[in-house]
């Protein structure tokens, strides 16, 4: 592994570039291509909210991956990442138009373990709502 | 309508080997938007130690999604598809997923429990690659919400 960060370096608190990602229905469709997930809660309204949700939303590993941007970028080597959670508390909607969605990703060191590992604590927050929780990545630094 | 409780450790047969592709892994990072060059130029992957391009962390849920199909699509479980939304997720790896790996799931049913109405079912799927060993394992709690009255 080949982190950019060092463990040194970093310290409780120590706070990650944030970062804004935004999530319209073309990239839903995108997203339902590369991953295999074509549930029609992600792409059709009608199925949607008769299975009683306001909209389409956008798929929850989207959003997992979106929010765990934070931390590879942070570290450069995505194979740094050994451990990485979350809980899905509110969809992220995503109306059919330009607009779309906006998921904003923020994180911090929340922890320093052994062997150069730390804790990061992620928060994604969409239409001002948090949309993950217990959203936690333990990586490997240099 | 409750689950099953005696599906709890239940244990699915390991899926016929999924070939992690290079271009399947870029389609994956654009889709995702990601420009992280491991994942597309197996020069800077090998810079970070990799022998092949490598897979961002989440993409290997697909393979083990595909595989808790047949826990989720299982008729005697009886779950309710359509009301399925996906409660929490977590990984653990030992390695990344790379191009070229051979992989198997093998799904295990952690737990069901039913909580105002919701059928809630963990599910774990244990990654192998070719030679046997360990790269990553996937808890997948979903979450079928009750249906609503009328």
């Amino acid at each position: 592994m080949a982190a950019k960060i060092a463990y040194e370096d970093v310290e409780v608190g120590t706070e990650l570039p944030a970062g804004t990602f935004p999530v319209t229905r073309a990239t839903l469709v995108q997203y339902a291509g590369a991953s295999g997930d074509f549930n029609p809660i992600h792409w059709n309204e009608t199925f949607a909210t008769q299975v009683g949700l306001p909209d389409v939303i956008a798929h929850g590993m989207l959003t997992m991956a979106e929010a765990a941007r934070v931390v590879t970028d942070w570290v450069g080597d995505p194979g740094a990442v050994v451990e990485y959670g979350v809980r899905f508390t509110k969809p992220v909607v995503v109306p059919n138009d330009d607009q779309g969605a906006v998921i904003e990703v923020s994180g911090k060191v929340a922890a320093k373990l052994e062997d150069n590992r730390v804790r990061v604590d992620l928060t994604a927050v969409s239409a001002g709502q948090k949309v993950l929780g217990m959203s936690r990545a333990v990586v490997r630094l240099a | 309508m409750a689950l099953d409780q005696s599906f709890v450790g239940r244990t699915y047969p390991p899926t016929a080997p999924y070939e992690v592709g290079r271009e399947k892994i870029r389609e994956f990072a654009e889709a995702i938007g990601d420009a992280n060059p491991a994942y597309t130029d197996p020069e800077a992957a090998k810079q970070f130690g990799h022998s092949d391009v490598i897979a961002p962390p989440t993409f290997v849920f697909a393979i083990t999604f595909k595989a808790a199909g047949q826990v989720v699509q299982d008729p005697q479980l009886g779950l309710d598809y359509s009301r399925v939304v996906h409660g929490d997720q977590k990984f653990a790896y030992t390695r990344p997923v790379r191009a070229g790996d051979r992989l198997t799931v093998t799904s295990t049913i952690e737990a069901i429990k039913s909580l105002a109405g919701n059928d809630i079912l963990d599910i774990r799927g244990e990654v192998h690659d070719e030679a046997g060993e360990h790269v990553v394992t996937a808890w997948t709690k979903l979450v079928a919400r009750a249906a609503e009255e009328g």
